[in-house]
């Protein structure tokens, strides 16, 4: 899905060029796959959600571990299904996590690629997801040389809806599943850490003029064409 | 932790607007450079601040989270934030992550500051 824009012959670009997704109007998926929710939606980022905007780190040192910061990395984005739990759940597209590529998320949405390099790569979420935002996956090496990986967060809820679901098990969720993901990324390593999880409210105050963002929610809209399906079944028919 | 790979100096170009002139890499660890710019170009009658980009040379999609925890606070305390001097390549960033939705985005540091004290 990456959009590819032709550069001037000659022009010099900043060695962060190639790590950036171009931008699209619209998200698409690959032939052949359903992204009910994801297909023609636009990307949205913490500016564009309703609920209160929260920074999320959740950090493993890889004690024990001689691994690098890219090879944790690159390991991270090549079995990302399987370190996040998501499994089958997560489609990744043929071309891999490359910067700009849509991937599924459960048949309910998905994430685009919006950066990538060797040492952290981030998503992007579409309309209709939980949360507007982004999460950056990266590793660093401290001073000792232990190699750090982190799973960090800048998100708000996308809609009322998701808001109100926030205290009542979201956020909780969304805690287990990083969590989740870098005690598997330290066990694949044969590192022993513990998770440390820091969560702080940057922006206290919600976007009221973002209620529309409801429109796009996709519980309510997968709910919405499930129990539609027998309408449109009966209309096939009576088309064919 | 690697160094800050950046420096962001101060100007203060009216009573009413700052400039943070911001040259090398816009990565998470220069998050205390740019609180300490901001704390530093921020004072009660401030009520503008333009980034100048003109010595950008390399962004993460970290700095871009700096840029945003950065907005949120100039909002709260009732400033705008404006920029200039961003190539093409940075526009697209600006575009696509949608920080264009509330930066201000002009092609020269007059147009910026004429931008900024029009409010």
């Amino acid at each position: 899905m990456t959009a590819q824009n032709p550069r001037p012959e000659g022009a010099r670009q900043p060695r962060d060029a190639a790590h950036w997704a171009h931008y699209v109007e619209a998200l698409k998926v690959p032939e052949g796959a359903v992204g009910l929710n994801v297909e023609g939606r636009r990307v949205v980022g913490p500016l564009q959600g309703f609920g209160k905007m929260w920074q999320k780190t959740y950090r493993v040192r890889l004690m024990g571990a001689s691994a690098s910061p890219a090879e944790v990395v690159g390991v991270w984005r090549e079995r990302f299904p399987e370190l996040s739990g998501f499994g089958k759940g997560f489609r990744v597209p043929s071309g891999g996590l490359a910067p700009g590529a849509a991937a599924l998320l459960g048949g309910l949405s998905g994430v685009m690629v919006l950066y990538s390099d060797e040492e952290s790569f981030t998503y992007m979420t579409p309309e209709g997801h939980p949360f507007s935002g982004w999460i950056t996956f990266s590793a660093y090496e401290e001073e000792d040389g232990t190699t750090v990986a982190q799973a960090h967060l800048l998100i708000r809820a996308n809609d009322p809806i998701y808001e109100l679901m926030m205290p009542l098990g979201l956020h909780k969720a969304e805690d287990s599943i990083w969590q989740r993901t870098l005690r598997n990324l330290a066990a694949y390593f044969g590192a022993n850490g513990e998770v440390e999880t820091r969560v702080v409210c940057v922006d206290p105050r919600r976007q009221w003029r973002r209620y529309g963002n409801i429109r796009h929610n996709a519980l309510v809209l997968s709910a919405l064409h499930a129990v539609t399906a027998p309408l449109r079944q009966l209309r096939l028919r009576s088309a064919g | 932790m690697p160094q800050a790979q950046i420096t962001m100096e101060v100007r203060r170009v009216s009573d009413k607007v700052s400039i943070i002139d911001v040259k090398g890499e816009l990565t998470a660890f220069a998050e205390g450079v740019l609180m300490d710019a901001y704390n530093q170009a921020s004072d009660g009658s401030v009520r503008a601040i333009i980034l100048n980009f003109e010595g950008l040379e390399y962004m993460n999609s970290s700095g871009i989270g700096l840029l945003v925890t950065l907005l949120i606070r100039v909002n709260r305390e009732k400033q705008r934030l404006l920029t200039y001097g961003l190539s093409d390549h940075y526009r697209n960033i600006f575009q696509i992550t949608r920080l264009d939705d509330a930066i201000g985005i002009y092609d020269s540091e007059e147009e910026a500051v004429r931008a900024a004290d029009a409010k």
